[in-house]
């Protein structure tokens, strides 16, 4: 290859990625820029949205105690959704691993199918079994186990079962793809010198599937704290969420600069679980060189 | 250690009906007979099926879901498949940044992108038009295609490439005769999931869909939140059954493990011819 002014080895990459290049930035960049612009401007329900910048509508979600609930909240459900995640979806990866060969697959199926099933469809799934006149009450009364029906929809236990169930497959997957590069000797070793099964579990297992345990949660508990279709089915408007409020900010109330804020403080959320993301597996990050990034 | 025992089964089996679960119940409900939501145990009926054609906004916007995902996921590749060949094999900063730029908008939360588009698609007057709607969701599918395409690329070896030029052919015969066909499998891979990935968006179309182009996932969302009659579920069975055809698609062209899990070895692609 020529390495002249105008030889094609020089000007074909940047042809290449122009279309690409414009619309990142048109449909993406600019969009996302104007949001956090958005966020400084005040907002009057006669005038609309001012010229002036201001820091009202951030101090407005610091300082009112409606809102700062609500952001302490989304936090809360998306650690218990971490935790609930974590802890069936470790076991399980370890499951699969074992199984063996016809059942590991089909298993990795039905546990994976679900994650390209519309995320409505699945909480509409929810939402019917924890009705309160749902199969899951029907079948408690029946049993005589309960003698009124649980209030389960609407409130922050349906959010995290149906979210549980939503993310659940990410931590299946990050545990299942470090189970892969485990070594096998090194439990049999420990095996042979005389551990029981829990201290080879805890002591020699557990350490080497760390990393994906870490980067499972991180990935559940970001996509946890940014969910919108689950709340606002499950939870509808009797537990708010960031996501829906930010919703209603830009479909209800108008009141479009406040919801920007709103959304940028989401954005800053995600961004800073992000650089925790990469700063932990940045070993990782290089060696596929961009391929793997991500959810 | 690699036997699982009667606790460690069980547990497996539990983990499976709750994943199984929500899905399962929603199809059953789809064949009740009655008017509510229920679990039909001695009559089935087609009733809700039937239903699906009477309402109008049903049928229009499975149109709308199906146009907008076999556009978008084409424009995806169309714009993806030059961008990935020229930054696949690079080292250099400025293209290792590029791709960070092209993999980011799955990095962003829905919600976010979603008030970002809605605001500038209002300010630039494109609100509510379908190409704009094809343009966002070409945003959003784009980092699944290009790190298919990335891996395609990265997988094949570049020796062949060679070869054909110093045989004499040009580098568009080299790419048409020789590269084009070891790679299309990650093609047609990449193709299929930016289309299941657009027909599922639901979070970010909610944002930047108007009446008219409103998608199929919107529309469940907005009945959803409204009523909840058995209509629901049975709309919601024949998605299922569009998403599951589609998958079983990919899964024979692709191989659903290597895409779902993101294997980087070529085993199955191989075997497979």
């Amino acid at each position: 290859m020529t390495r002249g002014g105008l030889s094609p080895a020089r000007w074909l990459p940047a042809l290449l990625v122009a279309p690409a290049l414009a619309l990142c930035v048109v449909f993406f960049l600019v969009p996302l820029l104007e949001t956090v612009m958005l966020s400084f401007h005040p907002f009057d329900s006669m005038k609309g949205i001012g010229d002036a910048y201001t820091l009202e509508n951030y101090s407005r979600i610091i300082f009112d105690s409606f809102y700062l609930r609500i952001f302490a909240r989304t936090v809360a459900i998306a650690s218990v959704v971490t935790v609930l995640a974590a802890s069936i979806g470790v076991p399980e990866a370890i499951i699969l691993h074992r199984l063996p060969a016809p059942w590991n697959s089909v298993s990795l199926v039905v546990v994976l199918g679900p994650l390209l099933i519309s995320v409505v469809v699945r909480t509409f799934g929810w939402a019917v079994l924890l009705g309160n006149k749902g199969i899951l009450n029907d079948l408690l009364l029946r049993l005589g186990l309960i003698a009124e029906p649980l209030q389960i929809m609407y409130t922050e236990t349906a959010i995290v079962i149906g979210m549980v169930h939503v993310l659940v497959p990410f931590m299946v997957i990050a545990v299942w793809t470090s189970l892969h590069r485990q070594n096998r000797e090194t439990l049999l070793a420990a095996l042979s010198l005389g551990a029981n099964a829990f201290t080879v579990f805890r002591r020699i297992l557990l350490p080497q599937i760390m990393p994906g345990i870490l980067s499972g949660s991180l990935i559940v508990f970001s996509l946890a704290a940014s969910s919108f279709a689950t709340p606002a089915i499950l939870g509808s408007k009797r537990v708010r969420v960031v996501a829906t409020v930010a919703y209603e900010q830009f479909l209800n109330t108008l009141n479009w600069p406040f919801g920007a804020a709103v959304t940028v403080l989401l954005l800053l959320l995600s961004l800073a679980l992000l650089g925790l993301y990469a700063r932990l597996f940045e070993g990782r990050y290089r060696r596929y060189s961009g391929a793997g990034v991500g959810p | 250690m690699s036997k699982v025992g009667p606790f460690l089964l069980a547990f497996h089996i539990a983990f499976l009906i709750f994943i199984a679960a929500p899905i399962v119940v929603v199809v059953l409900v789809a064949f009740t007979p009655t008017a509510y939501l229920s679990i039909p145990t001695t009559e089935f009926s087609l009733r809700w099926f039937r239903a699906i054609f009477a309402s109008r906004d049903f049928p229009a916007s499975f149109v709308i879901s199906l146009e907008l995902a076999t556009v978008a996921a084409s424009c995806a590749l169309a714009i993806g498949i030059p961008a990935a060949f020229a930054l696949g094999r690079s080292f250099r900063v400025v293209h290792r940044m590029l791709a960070a730029l092209f993999l980011s908008p799955l990095l962003v939360p829905a919600v976010v992108l979603g008030v970002s588009l809605l605001r500038f698609l209002n300010q630039m007057g494109w609100h509510g038009t379908f190409a704009s709607l094809v343009l966002c969701h070409t945003v959003v599918i784009l980092p699944y295609v290009i790190r298919l395409l990335l891996t395609a690329i990265a997988g094949f070896d570049h020796a062949v490439e060679t070869a054909a030029l110093s045989l004499g052919a040009s580098r568009l015969q080299a790419f048409r005769r020789v590269i084009l066909p070891l790679i299309m499998p990650g093609v047609v891979g990449a193709w299929l999931v930016a289309f299941i990935m657009s027909l599922d968006e639901l979070t970010m179309t909610i944002f930047v869909a108007s009446a008219n182009t409103t998608t199929f996932p919107v529309r469940l969302f907005d009945y959803l939140t409204q009523s909840t009659d058995p209509l629901v579920a049975s709309v919601s069975t024949v998605w299922i059954a569009l998403i599951t055809l589609a998958m079983i698609l990919l899964d024979f062209v692709y191989g659903l493990d290597r895409l779902l899990v993101g294997r980087a070895s070529n085993d199955r692609a191989r075997s497979r011819g």
